[in-house]
């Protein structure tokens, strides 16, 4: 029996056999239905051209404000730092905290860690520290929330907005094409990929 | 095929997926990414209900507690959970109303009972709807996240209304212990092993 060309399911553990997929699509376990491994489109290359943009994106998205309110002359923003520095000044540093890194620095570090596993692989090098990076990786895109951060703010738009004069930022904007590239990249990223260029079965 | 890899001694790494052969000593590390390997998480049943109970305690101030504190020229008012959802449904947005409602109150909860039912049905070692449990942990596991939705938005509220003469938003003490739940229902959800469900099944020919 050859292992290479086994797999076991990551939710049953049962052993199959690791068939390469003739089109983009996944493979699903046999008994209990989830995904195997999923073979994408364009592979590697668009998965690092997506983690760029997404990077610019989350910069654009920091630098900006979210939501802008105007109450009688006054005339306020939100960044998201401000928001985590308004709850920290309120005596909730925990809850800050927690704000910040679900929707900043988990994402920040999914995507710093995508980019610096497959820069040097474009040009046949592996990173050092492969391993450890990788599982930065896998740990971070467990715990980023973008998608959620950007309904929260959609929400806060209207709750505002019954009571007073409230605008989209441009980083709203920009958290929302992020949100997108995420999830592109979630659907291009094919990790068997990244270790068969670096160590072929 | 027919076996798990752990009934062939061959353990797979939950990391980077790599099957290996079961060395002699415990704790041993992936030999591709390094992860630490185990035939199932350790303590997998039990760190779940020790996440699951801290989570239950505090899903009880994090629904009773105001989550917000308003103050203006007209007066002051507190805002919990669901007095925000009503808020929301009665000035016309229902369909936020009801997004709100099921992120911040019906998916804690129905996380909590999903995976208590998920552990005690490991613990008891049930054999029976192995398919739908596994179902139903892939479910907990995409929605859990959704719950973070009110701290985004009170922490927004907060950011805009905190400097204005007129009005000031504050964080109120439900917010750290809603926060607490979410993080504890996540982690939870990644500690139990849903290989737990099947072992014991006799894979059929």
């Amino acid at each position: 029996m050859n292992r290479a060309q086994l797999l076991a399911c990551p939710e049953c553990d049962l052993l199959q056999h690791d068939a390469p997929l003739p089109r983009p699509r996944k493979a699903l376990c046999a008994r209990c239905g989830a995904v195997l491994y999923q073979r994408a489109r364009g592979g590697l290359e668009r998965t690092l051209a997506l983690t760029v943009t997404a990077l610019v994106l989350l910069a654009l998205a920091n630098a900006f404000p979210i939501l802008t309110l105007e109450l009688q002359d006054e005339r306020t923003t939100a960044t998201l730092a401000g928001a985590a520095a308004a709850l920290w000044s309120q005596g909730m540093p925990l809850v800050a905290m927690l704000v910040l890194f679900m929707a900043l620095v988990m994402p920040l570090a999914e995507l710093a860690a995508l980019a610096y596993l497959l820069v040097p692989l474009a040009r046949g090098i592996r990173a050092p520290g492969f391993g450890a990076v990788f599982r930065l990786l896998r740990f971070a895109s467990r715990w980023g929330t973008v998608e959620v951060f950007v309904l929260g703010a959609l929400v806060s738009l209207v709750k505002l907005g019954h009571v007073a004069d409230v605008e989209p930022g441009v980083a709203l904007g920009s958290y929302g094409a992020l949100m997108l590239v995420m999830a592109a990249i979630e659907a291009s990223f094919d990790p068997r990929e990244l270790w068969s260029r670096i160590a072929p079965a | 095929m027919n076996a798990t890899a752990a009934e062939l001694g061959l353990l797979a790494c939950g990391t980077c997926g790599l099957l290996s052969r079961a060395p002699a000593a415990p704790g041993a590390a992936c030999p591709r990414c390094h992860a630490r390997l185990a035939f199932r998480k350790p303590g997998s049943i039990g760190h779940c209900w020790a996440y699951l109970v801290a989570a239950m305690a505090l899903y009880v101030p994090a629904n009773t507690l105001p989550i917000m504190h308003t103050s203006s020229l007209f007066g002051s008012s507190e805002d919990t959970i669901l007095s925000g959802v009503l808020f929301l449904w009665e000035s016309g947005s229902w369909v936020l109303a009801l997004i709100v409602f099921l992120a911040s109150i019906v998916i804690p909860l129905v996380k909590i009972i999903a995976l208590a039912v998920l552990a005690a049905s490991v613990q008891l070692g049930w054999r029976a709807r192995r398919g739908e449990r596994a179902r139903l942990y892939r479910l907990v596991e995409s929605i859990g996240r959704w719950s973070m939705l009110d701290i985004f938005v009170v922490a927004l509220l907060v950011a805009l209304v905190q400097l204005t003469a007129l009005a000031a938003v504050r964080a109120g003490p439900a917010a750290p212990a809603f926060g607490a739940v979410v993080v504890l229902t996540m982690a939870a959800a990644q500690s139990f092993d849903p290989r737990l469900i099947w072992d014991g099944e006799r894979p059929a020919a």
